[in-house]
């Protein structure tokens, strides 16, 4: 027999029951909560007249809808204009405070995107078993978790019987060995993997990354990888718990403390692949050979190299790619063998629960400073992740760097990741965005996404095309 | 939740690759707070030719001629034919949610992305994998023939064509006896409630920081 995976180690220490059908119960530790998935799930309680069976395993706080504009942000939920928008936040309100749930509301100085105050606070934690009615829950498995998204039905399962009805998934290791170059960062690493295995390439995995790059990323970084897993297509994806990430999570507002963080620590030496873990699928790329990445269709794996060219659909290898390229060349309003860096660009999203820590803040600022957004680009926006990612940013002067160059600073929440609130391109209009998804209409109807790093999209908005920051 | 157990009924295609979740129901949508209406704004941006918004009296909508499940041979269709990796992207339930609306109770793809696979499921809805070359056959097939009908079997796992050849696909054993059975998956997890007790406990003893996170900060 060989060893167990981080993934095995995380479904074991979890599992309730396993059934004869191959089926499994398994334990769910947190459950994160927010206004667009939820309404149904509380409904589906009342009705059946059953309560929560674990309120202090969840967490909720609005993201998805709440404006970025101080003026209509600081009215809290009376002041949002859009009056569906409106009554889904209020939704959230009332449903935490029915069912006795810890919200941190809207204008709480620890709001922000549900996956940026998870980690943040603690609440997520290594070795938990992690889900939230999102797809980019996978972010929280940066921390040595098995984390996931699902859907109302199954947010309403866990918040009635703290399980999940789960059949295990395969095991994929991606690895990542050697060394990144200057400029290229976890999010060039994420683009690149999956324009190696495809957004079907994890389906049915749950994805370890691994390797000397992944292990020399800092904790933000990772999370920037494994946001992405279910971009490549697997629900979950993860990474060891080590030295990094308990460095990380001590003295977090909800991690332990004294002889139970001793404890909790203890636990969480064993939050990796064991040496002679067995896995279905190895993945490898090289650190040396990822370069800046810019998407140019309309899946995340439509992606280049900043030094690249548009593909040319009569190339393609089936009629089924011919045809996506033809359609996604169509839709972005570009042309086969184009230069990556001819695109010119009319907007610019630095934010997301991708890249809105600290760290992406500090990479575009340092790239911004003493510059000005072009001419060109009709707005360039920068959207901190949570309340204190915006403190922290303004405690470092980031947001003078920011607005001196040219881009507004705006309130926390996923903002034009994917344009809820207000926040949207116009029909035809090009966005550098750090966010994670491309697909058509995604940051607004007839809108033109190009998934990039925050250090790619600040050089984006000072040239107004795309630009290799290795030379900035 | 719904039974499923043999339905028959026209197919209508959905003939592209990677179709996403905000495809078959864009963002604006999701402002619902209710479970059903999702209908009239599946496949949205695709359907109309103006932009939609929520709380829209879609029937005077200008439709989009050129979009499959627009066209008089494929209406009232209940089984949708696609291409790989359908489902992908976002984790939104309103997806099935807005194909149920719609009358659609299968979908047939050689691949499907996992949550939206298993969101299926709660809604009563049956996703099938085949292989590319067998869905690309039922594609032709359906192309060259008007009122193309398929009958699916659940019980069976069979799908049956027109010309009475019989397609086989697997399914696991749990999710079948759900459906089959339009059991609450609740109520049924549920029945394992001393088991998920025990278990608590004895995680509690070994792992107690994981519990009552959030009653020491009062918050
Ligand atoms: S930032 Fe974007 S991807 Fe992340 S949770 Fe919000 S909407 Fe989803």
């Amino acid at each position: 027999m060989g060893g167990k995976t981080l993934y095995d180690k995380l479904w074991h220490n979890h599992l309730v029951e396993q059934r004869e059908d191959g089926s499994a119960l398994i334990y769910i530790d947190r459950q994160l909560i927010h206004e667009v998935t939820s309404p149904q799930a509380f409904e589906g309680l009342r009705l059946s007249g059953r309560e929560p069976w674990r309120k202090d395993a969840n967490l909720a706080v609005p993201d998805h809808n709440v404006p970025t504009l101080l003026d209509e942000r600081k009215g809290g939920i009376a002041g949002i204009v859009d009056p569906i928008s409106r009554l889904q936040v209020q939704t959230l309100d009332d449903n935490c405070k029915d069912f006795d749930i810890t919200e941190f509301e809207i204008n709480d100085q620890r709001q922000g995107i549900v996956h940026v105050v998870g980690p943040e606070q603690g609440a997520t934690l290594p070795g938990m078993t992690i889900v939230c009615g999102d797809s980019h829950t996978s972010t929280h498995g940066a921390l040595g978790a098995l984390a996931h998204g699902i859907g109302t039905s199954e947010v309403e399962h866990v918040l009635a019987t703290q399980c999940l009805v789960q059949q295990k998934m395969k095991n994929m290791l991606l690895r990542v060995d050697g060394k990144l170059l200057p400029g290229v960062t976890a999010k060039d690493v994420v683009l690149a993997i999956i324009g190696e295995i495809g957004t079907a390439g994890g389906t049915g995995y749950a994805i370890e990354f691994g390797g000397d790059v992944i292990r020399a990323l800092s904790v933000e970084g990772r999370m920037t990888v494994c946001n992405m897993a279910i971009e490549a297509g697997a629900r979950a994806g993860m990474i060891a718990c080590d030295e990094k990430t308990i460095e990380y999570v001590k003295g977090r507002t909800y991690a332990p403390t004294g002889v139970v963080w001793d404890q909790a620590v203890k636990a969480w030496q064993d939050l990796h692949s064991d040496e002679d873990a067995v896995f279905d699928r190895v993945v490898q790329l090289r650190g040396e050979d990822i370069k800046p990445q810019v998407t140019w269709g309309t899946s995340p794996e439509m992606v280049l190299p900043v030094d690249g060219t548009i593909p040319d659909p009569a190339a393609a290898e089936s009629s089924t790619e011919r045809e996506a390229i033809a359609r996604a060349l169509e839709y972005m309003g570009l042309d086969a063998g184009q230069s990556i860096t001819d695109i010119k660009l009319d907007k610019v999203f630095i934010g997301s629960c991708t890249n809105s820590r600290i760290e992406d803040l500090r990479a575009a600022a340092a790239v911004v400073k003493g510059k000005r957004v072009a001419e060109s680009v009709k707005l360039a926006m920068v959207v901190p992740g949570s309340g204190e990612v915006k403190e922290q940013a303004e405690s470092e002067g980031l947001h003078t760097v920011f607005t001196d160059a040219g881009l507004e600073w705006r309130e926390p929440g996923c903002s034009m990741c994917l344009a809820m609130n207000s926040d949207k391109l116009g029909e035809g209009e090009h966005c550098a965005s750090t966010s994670n998804r491309n697909f058509e209409g995604r940051q607004g109807f007839g809108g033109r996404t190009h998934l990039v790093s925050p250090a790619m999209a600040a050089a984006a908005a000072v040239t107004g095309h795309f630009t290799d920051v290795r030379d900035w | 939740m719904k039974s499923f157990t043999v339905l028959q009924g026209v197919a209508a295609p959905m003939d592209r690759a990677n179709v996403d979740t905000d495809l078959i129901i864009p963002k604006q949508f999701l402002k619902s707070i209710q479970r059903s209406g999702f209908g009239p704004n599946l496949f949205d941006e695709l359907r109309y030719l103006d932009r939609g918004e929520p709380g829209q009296d879609c029937s005077g909508r200008p439709l989009n001629p050129e979009f499959a499940l627009n066209k008089p041979r494929y209406q009232g269709a209940c089984v949708l034919l696609a291409r790989d990796n359908f489902g992908c992207g976002s984790s939104r339930e309103h997806a099935p949610w807005a194909l149920d609306d719609f009358g659609m109770r299968c979908v047939i793809a050689p691949s499907f992305a996992d949550i939206f696979y298993n969101n299926c499921f709660k809604n009563g809805i049956l996703p099938i994998e085949l292989g590319a070359e067998v869905v690309d056959g039922l594609f032709n097939e359906m192309y060259a023939m008007d009122g193309y009908e398929l009958k699916i079997d659940l019980d069976k796992q069979i799908v049956a064509t027109p010309s009475g050849a019989e397609i086989r696909f697997e399914i696991d054993a749990f999710r079948k006896h759900c459906l089959l059975n339009g059991l609450d998956d609740i109520a049924l997890t549920l029945e394992s409630e001393s088991a998920i007790r025990s278990f608590e406990d004895n995680w509690k003893k070994s792992s107690p920081w994981l519990f009552d996170s959030f009653s020491q900060s009062g918050t």
